[in-house]
């Protein structure tokens, strides 16, 4: 892609183009992958939350070494033969090679100050974090291993919904996760949630609003419709925090905003509250 | 002269959907011939034209509604309004009423005949104040031990501003729940449009029926096709992709069993559409009935959480 040179300071090194994914969307404020790694993927001048990687997201949240992970090996099929502009089988592939995961899900027990839980965390780099028939198999036994070993399980959000390619299979994940959630919750275990930028339509319509703690990343998108579709079929004028997380924390569909560098010790605390054992 | 390929489908798909234990001597829709008839045009797979007249027909403006059916299908009816907190729903009607003298609470969304009625009852879309005025009337039939009838559809949840501020994504997670939870026997039938999360949000039960012209998708077409297609022209295009009818929700195990309608699809004739409606109904429940409640609860989860296909 060619560069273009957009700035109008007497600097001579051209300034990164505005669409990297370096650069700050909310101060144009760029930076080197390894600085962004090193603060959270936090932009230090505004607060910004890029997106963040499952894997880098787990080895940031959980003590060290303390992550195994469960159901490594399920990989999604394709039961409608789905063809939209290229086959949904060459999808999958594409984003199997471009993320390194297996599904838009990792699930895993862990530990988080000292206190064990189970983890499961979307990653919006694999097909929107879209939910099929893998990600809410993985939700649902993520469920049952947090109920067995006597654990909360905490879940972290990203996803833009259901995977529209497995059809009306995709839909049926969310009374598939609805149940898994009743269980533990039958079980007497926890659920806190944890929702990143995007947390919107089938997966907020699901297992992410019942946790027994909602939180939520600052600026996230967490709406059942996005502000383009709610734009475009109603003409309603949209509020300037339209479905962000601080729009929501003020309706009182969350419990708390926490930045991410705080998140492991809010965690850490919240699950000393439900008592995980150590 | 060996079968051809398309034979040994249909075959395949036949004994597949013998094997769906509601159906067994097809003594719910009573009536194997029609449904017989019916696999055979499914057999050849069906074309892009065939699948978006199920469309056409699941959305027809003469198709009888939900309240068309309580009329028809429930003495005594007493309408339950609002959910105790923001307001009563017009997309969404609650009540009680007796099914051949048995109690049942029901729960529905609700389309409007004329533009007045479409407008108060927002076209079948309803806000959270519709999945919570369900929510409760769950909970009353769940304390009084009585049967639940969901009737779905709609085109989806309400998509504005208000419904979003007002929790659209938790209500109808939260009504899910409220399903998974009850202890008493739950039906829904997919009488039209069941239309994504805001349809499912009232189908978590024991058993799930469909008519026969109705569809039953993650997305509309129109939907699916501006964001795969980036065009919502290409609805029928979308439809065929991901099959939003009654034989592959079936098939797909989605369903537990079809409910036939009069020939030409339930607009020709409410009063045959209510009666096929209502034995469906009466059957699936009188087996329910049987089966203590803790026993209902965990086959309903046990159900839904078995749905998906990977390996």
């Amino acid at each position: 892609m060619a560069r273009i040179d957009v700035s109008i300071e007497t600097d001579d090194k051209p300034a990164p183009p505005a669409d990297h994914p370096n650069t700050c969307p909310g101060c144009a404020s760029h930076y080197r992958e390894d600085e962004l790694e090193l603060a959270l993927w936090v932009c230090a001048q505004c607060g910004h939350h890029f997106p963040m990687r499952a894997r880098t997201r787990i080895a940031r949240l959980a003590d060290v070494g303390s992550f195994a992970e469960d159901a490594a090996d399920l990989h999604s099929e394709d039961p409608l033969g789905f063809f939209d502009l290229r086959p949904y089988a060459e999808r999958l592939a594409e984003a199997e090679m471009s993320t390194g995961l297996a599904e838009a899900m990792l699930i895993g027990q862990a530990a988080i100050g000292g206190r064990g839980c189970e983890l499961a965390v979307m990653d919006f780099s694999f097909m929107g974090g879209s939910m099929g028939s893998v990600v809410g198999e993985k939700l649902s036994r993520a469920c049952d291993l947090a109920a067995e070993r006597a654990v909360p399980l905490v879940a972290v959000t990203s996803s833009g919904g259901a995977r529209m390619q497995e059809g009306i299979l995709s839909l049926m994940q969310l009374p598939k996760t609805v149940c898994a959630v009743e269980d533990l919750h039958d079980a007497g275990q926890a659920l806190i949630v944890v929702m990143a930028h995007p947390t919107t339509a089938g997966v907020l319509a699901s297992f992410a609003s019942l946790g027994d703690v909602l939180l939520a990343e600052p600026g996230a998108l967490i709406a059942f419709t996005g502000p383009r579709v709610v734009q475009q079929t109603t003409r309603e004028k949209l509020p300037d925090d339209f479905g962000l997380a601080e729009q929501n924390l003020r309706f009182g569909h969350l419990d708390a905003i926490v930045p991410r560098s705080e998140q492991r010790e809010t965690l850490a605390r919240l699950l000393r509250l439900f008592d995980a054992p150590e | 002269m060996p079968p051809s390929e398309h034979e040994l489908r249909l075959r395949e798909r036949l004994s597949r959907l013998r094997s769906v234990p509601l159906l067994g001597g097809a003594r719910l829709s009573g009536d194997i011939e029609r449904l017989q008839r019916q696999l055979d045009r499914i057999g050849q797979e069906p074309t892009h034209e065939e699948i978006w007249l199920q469309v056409e027909l699941a959305r027809h403006p003469e198709r009888p509604y939900t309240l068309d059916y309580v009329d028809r299908l429930l003495d005594d009816w007493f309408e339950l309004h609002g959910d105790r907190g923001r307001g009563d729903d017009g997309a969404m009607v609650t009540g009680l009423g007796k099914l051949d003298g048995r109690t049942v609470a029901l729960v529905g969304q609700q389309k409007g005949r004329d533009i007045q009625e479409r407008t108060r009852r927002q076209f079948g879309m309803p806000y959270p104040e519709g999945y919570r005025k369900a929510i409760r009337v769950l909970e009353v039939a769940d304390r009084h031990s009585l049967p639940v009838i969901s009737i779905v559809d709609t085109p989806g949840a309400y998509p504005g501003v208000a419904a979003e501020q007002h929790g659209q994504g938790g209500a109808i997670a939260a009504s899910q729940a409220a399903m998974a939870r009850v202890r008493v026997p739950t039906v829904a039938c997919v009488i039209g449009e069941g239309g994504s999360g805001g349809a499912v949000a009232i189908a978590l039960a024991d058993r799930v029926l469909m008519q026969e012209h109705a569809i039953y998708s993650v997305i509309s077409p129109e939907g699916c096709a501006a964001i795969l297609w980036r065009d919502a022209g290409e609805a029928k295009k979308a439809a065929a992709a991901f099959k939003p009818d009654a034989a592959h929700c079936l098939e797909l195990g989605v369903v537990d069993a079809i409910v036939p309608e009069p020939p030409g699809g339930a607009h020709a004739d409410h009063e045959e559409a209510a009666r096929l409606l209502g034995e469906a109904l009466r059957e699936t429940l009188d087996e329910l009935v049987e089966v203590p409640g803790d026993e209902l609860r965990r086959r309903r989860r046990a159900r839904f959480r078995s749905l998906g296909v990977f390996a």
